[in-house]
């Protein structure tokens, strides 16, 4: 190994810099699934007997499925009956943040994310999901003024009963795959966002996850409906406390923007990766997908960062003449962990566009997938899209690797793919030190130049927040 | 300010340098001139603390103190400037970024605050006017799809910018054109101080014409085998190399 191999072994082994876990006390549920931890759980959360079935049903369909395998990522399957599929904070009802467990306020502190600072400095309203019931909502009352609904899912089903009967399961079906079932039966909570027509969202709308209960599997429902010529940009962000056992976590996203409306989904996803050995982390099974009308168009930006297995395709359905899909990803791994992302984009109407720009970083001994589908189909006339798909190799241990997926059933179409793999220079990093910065300074800068077209997708301080936490994935002590 | 002392260096186990002297006071330009292969590149790089070369011994001082053990970046913390012959490309990472980090992590290693942005801007529009540089400069990719004459200047804006106390200048002028040469000869007199020293590395005189150095020292076969005057440069000009070569056979 030469030195720089060295350096750079080094440097990428980093710990886990959020490696904490609050203790607050918690109602849960003991392990194991059958109908009757449904029912219970539909119980505990006193939803109608429609929202009940729904789960049922969904349960019975998960039953007769397998977990899909496919993917380029190695994992022992998860226990399904060894989890425990609820979990709830005991306070509840919190109307101010002195209500708030002090030990939680904590845990958001030392995330540099504390409740008050986001409300006094950024105008950020925040939905927190911890251990899967939300324990406080901010900034309902200017929403509110807007006619913009931001919940959770649970408060949702109560309050607006008609709007999740009609969209929920609409863009992922119930038995879309082997995770969304699973979700379907089992969710406990999650966002909920409406807005109405015409309307912009004056602010960012941002929900902060986190894990929080040991062996308690996560299971997010979002449904975000923006209406006809109406605009919203939602940001979703986590860390997990450090944990010795896997945890699964199979959320669900659910996005419908009907005619001439405009989604931007944004997240930055920094769960426990397993330590330097490969022990441990989050597995982190996503169904993420929202559907276009008529010239609306949806944008996913995501940087990940976390998690020891990531399975994870935001996608878009192009089903409206004119509509725009975007993808910009960047996925970075080290250590021993593994991803397999990437997107789809599904052209069905007219003059439909789509963009991918995919930026893959690997490290240490971990594994980093692009798998994409870009589908034109034949009632898509003048279809495009453009994809690119870059990869960035840090020392010899690592693997980068691409599956694009091209079906084009109409000639009308037009397509672009680029790829690229590349390393990490020597001579770069000497360049950087000889103007006075550290190697672990060179990388993080050097990636997050690599990461500029992804980063600029984001809203300003997202963007901070992310250039750090790709610096910090890449550094050992610096932070 | 800087001293090498009876220094020999090795890559892949062939011996390049031969037992360099060198003594350069504050104040002083010295050009370093040589034929291909007789160890300039590897001299400037041995000093920025390259780790591709092994030192077998010897020793490199700055102001008294052995730099061998310090990561280049150390040394560029002490004062150590070097202009690149052919400078890297860094992807995404604006030239505007890159100074400002480079700027700051020299002032944090010193112990001072980061230069704000207002006054960090001033300073780079400042140095961009001597160096006749556009201000679109600041907001492009580092050295990508960069011109060779533009990347020269650009080393020499960096230079400019972070204001070394030692300044190697590595074949700055191999690629620029006659006007390029003369503006980046201009922008590297006017950071001439008694407070710096230059070190200019070239083939040829032409750099010479217009920053005047004080000493000469013709480089051959890793090791320092004349000295003199501006007037040497002169003599190498008209003479070539051979006489040099003839002299050590």
């Amino acid at each position: 190994m030469s030195d720089n191999d060295k350096i750079i072994d080094e440097v990428t082994s980093s710990e886990y810099k959020y490696g904490f876990s609050t203790e607050i006390d918690a109602d849960t549920l003991p392990p194991g699934l059958d109908e009757d931890t449904i029912r219970l759980i539909s119980l505990k959360k006193n939803e109608p007997q429609w929202m009940t079935d729904w789960r049922l049903d969904a349960f019975q369909v998960w039953k007769k499925m397998d977990e899909p395998e496919w993917a380029n990522v190695h994992y022992k399957k998860p226990d399904f009956q060894a989890i425990s599929y609820y979990s709830a904070a005991k306070k509840r009802n919190i109307e101010s943040l002195d209500e708030v467990d002090p030990e939680l306020l904590k845990t958001f502190e030392k995330l540099g994310i504390s409740l008050d600072e986001q409300k006094r400095l950024s105008g950020v309203a925040m939905d927190i999901v911890v251990d899967s019931v939300s324990v406080s909502t901010t900034f309902k009352k200017t929403l509110k003024e807007k006619g913009i609904i931001f919940c959770s899912m649970s408060e949702a089903i109560q309050d607006y009963p008609e709007l999740v009967k009609k969209y929920i399961g609409t863009v992922i079906p119930k038995s879309d795959n082997f995770y969304a079932a699973l979700n379907s039966a089992v969710f406990t909570d999650g966002s909920f966002c409406y807005i109405p027509k015409g309307v912009r969202c004056p602010m960012e709308l941002s929900t902060y996850f986190r894990i929080n209960e040991a062996g308690t599997g996560q299971f997010e429902r979002t449904l975000l409906i923006a209406d006809q010529n109406s605009y919203v940009s939602y940001l979703e962000g986590c860390t997990a406390p450090q944990r010795d056992e896997n945890q699964l976590h199979a959320a669900v996203v659910e996005l419908v923007a009907l005619d001439n409306s405009e989604i931007k989904y944004s997240t930055v996803q920094n769960w426990f990766p397993g330590d330097s050995n490969g022990k441990g982390g989050i597995f982190n099974f996503v169904t993420k997908r929202g559907i276009c009308e008529t010239s609306a168009k949806i944008s996913w930006t995501q940087v990940e960062t976390g998690s020891a297995v990531t399975w994870k395709y935001p996608s878009c359905i192009l089903k409206g003449d004119n509509s725009i899909g975007e993808f910009y990803s960047v996925a970075l791994t080290n250590n021993f962990q593994q991803a397999d992302t990437g997107t789809k984009m599904l052209h069905l109407g007219r003059n439909t566009k789509s963009t991918i720009i995919s930026k893959g970083i690997s490290a240490g001994n971990s594994h980093n997938s692009y798998r994409g589908l870009v589908r034109m189909s034949p009632r898509a006339l003048n279809a495009r899209n453009f994809s690119q798909c870059d990869s960035l190799l840090m020392g010899d241990k690592c693997g980068a690797h691409t599956f694009p997926y091209i079906e084009v059933k109409n000639p009308t179409a037009k397509m672009e793919h680029e790829a690229t793999t590349s390393k990490i220079g020597e001579d770069q990093i000497f360049y950087c030190q000889q103007r006075g910065l550290s190697t672990e300074a060179a990388i993080a800068l050097i990636v997050n130049g690599y990461c500029k077209d992804v980063l600029n997708q984001l809203p300003m301080e997202f963007a901070v927040e992310a250039q750090k936490l790709l610096a910090i994935s890449l550094e050992g002590s610096v932070g | 300010m800087l001293e090498i002392v009876n220094l020999h260096a090795s890559i892949d186990d062939n011996v390049i340098l031969n037992g360099i002297n060198l003594k350069v006071n504050l104040g002083e330009v010295h050009a370093i001139m040589g034929p291909n292969g007789s160890g300039k590149s590897t001299l400037s790089n041995v000093i920025a603390g390259h780790d591709g070369y092994d030192i077998i011994s010897g020793d490199i001082l700055f102001d008294g103190e052995s730099v061998l053990d310090f990561p280049p970046e150390k040394r560029a913390h002490l004062g150590l400037f070097l202009s690149f012959q052919y400078p890297i490309e860094i992807p995404g990472v604006t030239v505007s970024n890159f100074i400002k980090t480079a700027l700051n992590e020299i002032r944090n290693a010193r112990g001072e605050e980061p230069l704000a942005a207002s006054p960090m801007l001033k300073m780079m529009r400042d140095k961009m006017k001597v160096l006749e540089m556009d201000k679109g400069f600041l907001s492009r990719s580092l050295n990508e799809g960069f011109s060779g004459g533009e990347k020269k200047r650009n080393e020499i804006f960096q230079m400019a910018m972070l204001e070394p106390k030692i300044a190697i200048l590595d074949e700055t002028d191999s690629g620029l054109d006659i006007d390029a040469l003369r503006i980046v000869a201009n922008g590297v007199n006017s950071l001439r101080s008694k407070e710096n020293t230059f070190i200019i590395i070239t083939h040829y005189q032409r750099l010479l014409d217009y920053i005047i150095p004080d000493f000469v020292h013709v480089l051959f076969n890793g090791r320092i085998v004349k000295s003199g005057g501006k007037e040497l440069a002169l003599e190498l000009e008209k003479r070539g190399y051979d006489w040099i070569k003839k002299e050590q056979e």
